[in-house]
């Protein structure tokens, strides 16, 4: 009996040890998990692989040269795009301030009990919807609507503050500010969604032990509720940031494309993304390449966003639950 | 029999910190308690004892209003502290929660270091005296500073079960609460801790009021001053909880004057 428990099984109980038919379902599934997750990352090393090929020419002729060059004319084969750089992660930060801490408000407010449950998912659910909206509809939208908004507020502020770099320039219509404040509310859906379900992920018994010693609701929410969810809502401002960093139509519509390097809110600007949307339908052999090369760039930024977010998730999830 | 119980809790409401007469309690639609009229004294502990489900964690509950996050919970009756109807229109939950604190039947640290965990009711009680010390004789008291002294930082959702329900005791007694609910303090600790945890029982209440939940008789016998018996009606598939019998833990213990009491206690039922 002591031999193997294993295999002989039953003594009289209903225990058994998993039957043939079972252990090759189970060895099926996880196989064939493997084989896909495997071909997701082939199929990025592919894609890469790609892009890096094409890139190869102009990574041989331009070198790192071209991530600190600030112009980009064809015509005299000079391409740089430091400015797109720029754009991208300067427009992609702002949008991510105005979505975070929005989104971080909105969140709380939808969760917290401020609401019945009710309008909890009814607002909920319109938050959402703006996540529905094409892009291109954004773009029209930012041009006809939100550009012609913003020039009173920019002109007052330019005329009143025009020493503080952001407002350095005029509003003269597509530029940095309107681009990021569109990209904010594009990227807004999936920064409350995700600090939603963040938030409403903390243990009940937790806000029970937080209210029962007597905090105030602000307390129990900023002390201790949006703590424990930090590391995820966290999580949702870094896919927020990889969204805003490769959204395409709308800022090629709305940042004004002109590659410069400035903190001024109000002038035109250019992401890599938006470049690589207007430039490639006329480009030329040698221009395709340096795009190729751009492409490759903004692969990287995103990557490298991507990473470090992730690794600052792990490790606050690992500080605030203790697994050491 | 009805006037003798009503005679007796009368009595023994007169110096009572916290006086409940509690007529019904619900959650939602399902009425979870009734009737149960149980005094708190001042320097004393109080035992609730009784089958599981009677509605013991209710009851406690509803002594510093923390039911009152519960959707659908609804109260019917006073709880009266120190004369005034906690559940009054114009009380304010917070207030009475930092003054009757409580240690919840299941572990609950914050997620955040433990010292902060501990920390926390100083912190929002504004306390301007020396933080660290009191943090370390709340975790004294609690019989956790040993095993946690050299890990303050480290988080509270990183101990084990037992530790955490002690790090729950020692965030609770940080701030010296006039009264202190525990419900089931001890159910994950090992008989050392266990021990240790009721000398602190019988330590605290000389200075505070101490309303205690156990499964565990010997510890009802061993700690409470007064004990409350819980009984669950089982009328038409509902289970509603009351009280049976409340008086001296001696009394109820070696002269009960409930049937249901008796059968209890020499373990008939449940
Ligand atoms: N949050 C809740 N929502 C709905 N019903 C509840 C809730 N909490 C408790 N109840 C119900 O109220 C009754 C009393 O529960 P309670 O937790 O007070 O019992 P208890 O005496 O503490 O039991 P135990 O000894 O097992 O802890 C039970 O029937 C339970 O199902
Ligand atoms: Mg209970």
């Amino acid at each position: 009996m002591a031999g193997e428990p294993a295999k002989t099984g039953n003594h009289g109980g209903i225990a058994r040890a998993p039957a043939a038919g079972e252990r090759i379902a189970d060895r099926l599934f996880r196989g064939g998990t493997r084989v896909l997750t495997w071909l997701v990352v082939l199929l990025s090393a592919y894609i890469v692989w790609e892009i890096g090929g094409s890139a190869l020419p102009a990574i041989r002729e331009y070198g790192l040269g071209f991530l600190i060059g600030t112009e980009w004319d064809p015509n005299a084969g000079k391409f740089g795009v430091l400015p797109q750089i720029w754009g991208t992660v300067y427009s992609s930060f702002l949008a991510l301030l105005m979505a975070g801490t929005v989104g971080l408000v909105i969140a709380i407010f939808l969760t917290q009990g401020f609401l019945p449950a009710k309008l909890e998912t009814a607002f909920r659910s319109i938050v959402e919807l703006l996540a529905a909206v094409p892009s291109v509809v954004y773009g029209l939208w930012g041009i006809h609507v939100v550009i012609p908004l913003l020039r009173p507020a920019a002109d007052w502020l330019h005329a009143e503050l025009g020493w503080v770099p952001f407002f350095g320039t005029t509003l003269s219509g597509p530029g940095m500010f309107p681009a990021a404040l569109v990209l904010a509310i594009m990227v807004l859906p999936t920064v409350a969604a995700i600090s939603q379900d963040a938030l409403r992920a903390v243990p009940h018994k937790m806000r029970e032990a937080v209210y029962g010693m007597g905090a105030t609701r602000w307390q129990a929410i900023l002390k201790v509720i949006v703590p424990a969810a930090s590391s995820s809502i966290f999580g949702a401002m870094v896919l927020g940031l990889g969204r805003a960093l490769g959204e395409t139509m709308a800022l090629a519509m709305l940042v004004g494309n002109s590659n410069q390097i400035t903190l001024s809110l109000f002038s035109p600007a250019n992401t890599l993304a938006a470049s690589l949307a207007l430039n490639f339908p006329e480009a030329g052999v040698v221009e395709a390449g340096a795009l190729m090369y751009a492409a490759l760039v903004l692969l990287a930024i995103t990557l490298i966003v991507n990473v470090i977010g992730a690794s600052i998730v792990a490790r606050s999830t690992r500080r605030l639950e203790g697994q050491a | 029999m009805a006037i003798a119980e009503n005679l007796v809790t009368t009595a023994f409401a007169k110096d009572a910190v916290l006086d409940c007469r509690l007529d019904r309690l619900h959650y939602g639609s399902f009425q979870a308690v009734r009737d149960s009229h149980i005094p708190v004294h001042k320097g004393r502990i109080t035992g609730f004892i009784g089958p599981s489900g009677c509605g013991k964690s209710s009851v406690l509950r509803c002594f510093n209003r923390t039911n009152d996050l519960i959707p659908g919970f609804s109260f019917d009756g006073q709880v009266l502290f120190e004369g005034s109807d906690i559940y009054a229109a114009d009380i304010d939950p917070v207030a009475i929660r930092r003054f009757i604190g409580m240690v919840f039947q299941q572990p609950n640290p914050f997620a955040m270091s433990i010292f902060d965990n501990v920390a926390f009711g100083l912190k929002i009680n504004r306390y301007k005296g020396d933080v660290a010390a009191r943090v370390e004789e709340a975790l004294r008291q609690a019989a956790l500073w040993d095993e946690v002294k050299d890990k303050l930082k480290r988080s509270g959702l990183s101990l084990s079960g037992g530790q955490q329900q002690r790090l729950c005791i020692a965030r609770a007694i940080a701030t010296s609460p006039t009264v202190l609910l525990m419900d089931e303090p001890c159910s994950a600790l090992d008989p050392i801790a266990t021990q240790r945890i009721e000398e602190l029982m019988l330590e605290l209440k000389e200075r505070y009021t101490i309303a205690l939940v156990t499964h565990n008789m010997q510890q009802a016998r061993r700690v409470a001053d007064n004990t409350a018996f819980m009984g669950v009606d089982i009328a038409g598939g509902r289970r509603t909880g009351y009280l049976v019998e409340f008086g001296s833990t001696d009394q109820v213990f070696e002269d009960p004057r409930e049937a249901l009491t008796r059968e209890y206690l020499r373990g008939k039922f449940s």
